[in-house]
C-alpha cells in the first residue's frame, strides 16, 4: 500500500492543508483549470474537426499542427499545473474517487492517441494535409480524441459529486473495489 | 421586483424536473462545460488570428467563416444547458452576485460577437491591425468575464 500511504503523507503537508482550506486559492485554481478548457479542449476540438473534414477544409492540416498546436500545448501546461495543484489539495479524496479514476484512464487513452497520431499518421501530413477529407487513420484519431476528451471533461466535472465516495457507505462491492476504498484511510 | 419572476422560473415543470433528479443537474453541468469548450475553441481560433497569432497564413475572413458555425453551436449548447441549470435553482441565482455579473455581461458578449465582430471579420481584406487587435481584446474580455463569473456562481453567494 505504498501509494495510499504516500498520498496520506502528502495530504498532511502544510501547503496541501493550506490550499485545501484556503478561501480563495482553491476556487481560483479550480476556475483557472475550468477556464483553460476553452483553450486546451477547444483548440484540440478545432484540429479534430479539421481532421474529420467538417471544419476549415481550406486550411492545410499542417498549418493547424504547426501554428495552433503551440497554443494547445500552452493550454495543456496550464491544465496539468492547476490539475496537479487541485490533486495536491486533497490527494486521498481524488485517489479514492471513482470519477477521478475514470478520468485518469481516459487521459491515458487520449495521450496514447496523441502519441500514435504524431508518431505515425501525422508523419505523412504533407501527402494528405491539404485534402478536404483526410485519410481514415486521421479521422479515427479525431474521433478517439473527441470521445476521450469529452469523457475527461464529464468525468472531471463529476468528481465534485460524492455519490460513490468511500466515506458514504454502503456502496456496492464493485464500487468499493474500483475506487480502492479501505486503503489509505488509517 | 424580479424575484417573483425567478420564483416562477424555479417552479416551472422543467426546473422542478432537473432539481428533483439526483444526476440530471451534474450531467447538464458537464454538457454546459462541453459547450463552453466548443465556444472557446471557435472563439479563440479567430481572436488569436485577429491578434496576429495562430493561423496567420490564412485570411481572417477564411478562419472566421470556418469557425462561425461551430461558434454558434457552442453558444447554443452552452446557453440551452445554462437555461436548464438556471431554472433548477433560479432563486439561488437571484441572490448570487456572480450570476448577475454573468447574466448582465452575456447580452453584451452576444451582441458584440454576432452584431459587430461577425460583420467585421467576415469582410474580405481585413488584416491584422490595431483595429483587429482591439476587436479580439474586447471579445476575449467579454467572454472571459461571462465564463469566469459563470464558474464563480458555484463559489459565491
Amino acid at each position: 500500500m505504498l501509494i495510499p500511504s504516500a498520498l496520506d503523507w502528502l495530504a498532511r503537508t502544510p501547503w496541501s492543508i493550506a490550499l485545501h482550506e484556503s478561501q480563495y486559492m482553491w476556487p481560483l485554481t479550480e476556475s483557472a483549470h475550468v477556464l483553460t478548457l476553452g483553450l486546451f479542449v477547444g483548440s484540440t476540438a478545432m484540429l479534430d474537426l479539421r481532421l474529420l473534414g467538417v471544419a476549415f477544409t481550406g486550411v492545410p492540416v499542417s498549418e493547424l499542427t504547426s501554428r495552433l498546436l503551440p497554443w494547445t500545448r500552452a493550454g495543456f501546461t496550464i491544465m496539468v499545473t492547476t490539475g496537479l495543484l487541485l490533486f495536491y489539495a486533497t490527494p486521498v479524496t481524488y485517489y479514492q474517487s471513482l470519477f477521478f479514476r475514470i478520468k485518469v484512464v481516459l487521459l491515458l487513452a487520449a495521450g496514447i492517441n496523441v502519441l500514435v497520431f504524431h508518431a505515425r499518421t501525422h508523419r505523412t501530413v504533407s501527402a494528405w494535409g491539404g485534402d478536404d477529407r483526410p485519410p481514415s487513420a486521421a479521422r479515427v484519431a479525431a474521433i478517439i480524441s473527441l470521445t476521450a476528451w469529452t469523457g475527461v471533461v464529464v468525468a472531471g466535472r463529476l468528481i465534485a459529486y460524492n455519490w460513490f465516495s468511500c466515506d458514504i457507505q454502503p456502496q456496492s462491492a464493485f464500487v468499493n473495489w474500483v475506487s480502492g476504498c479501505g486503503a489509505g484511510t488509517p | 421586483m424580479l424575484l417573483p419572476f425567478f420564483e416562477w422560473c424555479e417552479a416551472t415543470w422543467l426546473g422542478q424536473y432537473v432539481r428533483d433528479s439526483l444526476w440530471l443537474f451534474p450531467v447538464i453541468e458537464a454538457v454546459h462545460l462541453l459547450g463552453f469548450c466548443l465556444l472557446g475553441g471557435a472563439l479563440l481560433i479567430v481572436d488569436l488570428r485577429l491578434l496576429g497569432f495562430g493561423l496567420r497564413n490564412q485570411s481572417i475572413a477564411e478562419i472566421a467563416s470556418g469557425a462561425d458555425r461551430w461558434l454558434v453551436r457552442g453558444v447554443l449548447l452552452t446557453m440551452a444547458t445554462g437555461i436548464l441549470l438556471f431554472l433548477s435553482e433560479a432563486v439561488k441565482c437571484y441572490y448570487n452576485s456572480s450570476f448577475w455579473v454573468m447574466i448582465t455581461t452575456l447580452p453584451f458578449a452576444l451582441l458584440f460577437t454576432f452584431g459587430v465582430r461577425r460583420r467585421v471579420v467576415m469582410r474580405d481584406g481585413l488584416v491584422t491591425s490595431w483595429g483587429s487587435r482591439l476587436l479580439a481584446t474586447v471579445s476575449l474580455a467579454l467572454w472571459f468575464t461571462v465564463a469566469a463569473a459563470g464558474r464563480w456562481i458555484g463559489f459565491s453567494s
